[in-house]
């Protein structure tokens, strides 16, 4: 196990740093200058080269990744060409309303999701269950920005029951996070009603009906337990498609998290923020992969570590 | 040919005929077909140019027509006739859906394929690398790469196919590897065929019903996320019209004039929920292993 651990470690570092160097050489070779942002359109040739060379601009490329990378080894991300503060500052101020969403829009999906599968498969091939079934390819077809704008509009724009956009208080959180809830339920629908149809065939659920106990006892106590958790575990797994979601329900509701920190500085080429956004995002990706392989032999001892 | 075996036809004939046993892959089947026609002759169905300022085609006060007679979807900021400029964007969204696709598929199955097959070093790096694409926050990736450049339509084909080829080559490796290991191929060696006879004759067909299911599938992720770099400003830019961007160049307004943004959002729902029903029809209908499990 330590050794399985310690083996996976190494290697989410090597992809880490993987994903450092490509994004450093994307950003590095794209026909986007960043010191013009910074000098502005008036500048002379002299101030846009005294700029480049205070950034270390003008040095080769393996330098500049190599001082980056130098940086990033003692927690040190850059600092923002054009908001003057350190990359990790402002990532550190933006990270808590991200993870609220990310909180608010993972229970969604599984409250919504969870709950639509097992009424599926309850009803397997009655006519409730192939209408959730196409609801579930509903939600995954739905542009993530479409269905934001049609809770914005429906909830806050027409009923007013909700603010339109921004941040602070409960009710801001609820449509952000109904907007990614309702978009991850498709999928996870889809993943309930399999598992559970699936332990419903078991033998010891037969077993359990033969002893005598009744249906909604045998479905909450003995079914719900044993298809629930393979599909929980792959939250882990969901935290890839969460990231990219965030970026547009930031955007669609101002929700001030490091998506719209992300989307601002793509706009500006600033690229130290850049760089940081995409490594704190990767990050949570390659550690949520860790965590689902690691949660899923807990759950299923058939499954061993390799 | 006189030595075809079963081997060498993975994909059952009466494809179609069992298809069109399933409703929803009907439906998904005619919503493709409707927005393909529309595409097509676009320039017959369009009542007005996409880019035509309509004089008529606002209140006295500049404000968007909603849906009438003259105008059935509404008319947009500018005037424009949000129906013809509807049609003009489906060639937007089916190019990008087609050719982003087909190259994302192509990149993925000769990654998937030459890692599976050939194993060795040339495997372990390429798995590596799709490992790395995968931690990748691929949508944050897309857009950096699409604000950079200027985007054109062919650009924004690339950038989405640059992200969206792991997930094939992850599941094309996989086949391979097990493809690769089963006594027909071992059967073909002993008789000395060589690797590229194999692949060509025996690997690629049995992959051909995996590509189909993946890259109808496929379609749809792409008209979404062409469909959300337009939203951003970041896709294909105007006054060329995609169904992402006439939201974009709407959205500010979208209280007073909620259908500039929900008629397009439907038909980009349609189409990608359309692709999606055909794609997950044809994995029933061409993966045996997944036949009659619910």
């Amino acid at each position: 196990m330590a050794a399985y651990l310690a083996r996976r470690l190494v290697q989410a570092a090597l992809i880490l740093l993987g994903v450092s160097f490509i994004t450093f050489l994307l950003l590095y070779v794209l026909p986007a200058d960043p010191v013009r942002q910074i000098a502005g359109r008036s500048a002379t040739a002299q101030t846009v080269e005294n700029i480049r060379r205070q950034l270390g601009l003008d040095q080769p490329f393996l330098v500049q990744y190599g001082r980056y990378l130098a940086g990033l080894v003692q927690g040190d991300m850059g600092r923002s060409y054009l908001q003057r503060t350190e990359v990790a500052t402002l990532i550190w101020a933006r990270l808590p309303a991200s993870l609220l969403l990310m909180a608010g829009g993972i229970l969604c999906e599984l409250a919504i999701g969870l709950t639509l599968g097992i009424v599926a498969a309850l009803w397997r091939g009655r006519a409730l269950d192939q209408s959730l079934m196409v609801g579930s390819f509903v939600a995954v077809s739905a542009p993530q920005f479409v269905v934001g704008l049609l809770l914005l509009y429906v909830f806050a724009v027409r009923l007013g029951w909700f603010p339109i956009g921004g941040y602070g208080t409960f009710a801001h959180l609820v449509l952000p996070a109904l907007t990614l809830g309702i978009l991850g339920s498709g999928w996870y629908s889809r993943m309930m009603r399999s598992s559970m149809v699936e332990v419903l065939r078991a033998d010891f659920i037969r077993t359990a009906r033969a002893k005598g106990l009744g249906r909604a006892r045998v479905v909450l106590r003995h079914a719900l337990p044993n298809a629930i958790l393979p599909v929980i575990a792959m939250i882990g797994i969901d935290i890839g498609i969460f990231m990219g979601g965030i970026v547009v329900v930031e955007s669609v509701y101002g929700w001030p998290g490091i998506g719209q920190l992300a989307w601002q500085a793509i706009q500006r080429v600033d690229i130290p923020i850049i760089m940081g956004v995409t490594l704190v995002s990767a990050t949570a990706i390659v550690l949520g992969n860790l965590l689902a392989d690691l949660i899923a032999p807990m759950i299923d001892p058939r499954i061993r570590l390799k | 040919m006189a030595d075809t075996t079963l081997a060498d036809r993975p994909v059952p004939a009466g494809i179609w005929r069992r298809l069109a046993r399933r409703p929803l892959a009907l439906l998904g089947l005619a919503t493709i077909l409707v927005v393909v026609l529309g595409a097509a002759f676009a320039p017959l169905i369009a009542p007005y140019g996409p880019d035509e300022q309509l004089f008529e085609g606002l209140t006295l006060q500049g404000a968007p027509l909603a849906p009438n007679g003259q105008f059935v979807f509404g008319t947009d900021l500018l005037g424009r006739d949000l129906f013809s400029r509807i049609l003009y964007g489906a060639r937007t969204s089916l190019v990008i859906g087609v050719v982003a696709n087909g190259v994302a598929l192509a990149i993925g199955t000769v990654v998937g394929v030459v890692a599976g097959f050939f194993r060795g070093w040339i495997g372990a790096v390429l798995m590596r690398f799709t490992d790395l694409m995968m931690a990748f926050p691929a949508l944050l990736l897309a857009i950096c790469l699409a604000a950079i450049f200027t985007p054109s339509l062919w650009i924004v084909a690339m950038v989405i196919a640059l992200v969206n080829w792991v997930q094939t080559a992850r599941v094309v490796y996989t086949e391979t590897t097990t493809l690769s290991e089963r006594e027909f191929i071992a059967a073909e060696r002993t008789l000395g065929a060589g690797s590229a006879r194999i692949l060509l004759r025996h690997i690629l067909p049995h992959l051909v019903p995996m590509i189909i299911v993946w890259g109808t599938l496929g379609i749809s992720t792409t008209v979404l996320l062409e469909a959300t770099l337009s939203y951003l400003g970041v896709g294909v830019q105007p006054p060329t019209p995609s169904w992402g961007n006439i939201i974009f160049e709407n959205q500010t307004y979208f209280q007073a004039a909620p259908w500039l943004v929900f008629i397009p959002g439907a038909f980009i729902l349609a189409l990608a929920l359309a692709f999606n029903l055909v794609g997950d029809a044809l994995r029933d209908v061409l993966d045996p292993t997944q036949r009659g499990r619910d």
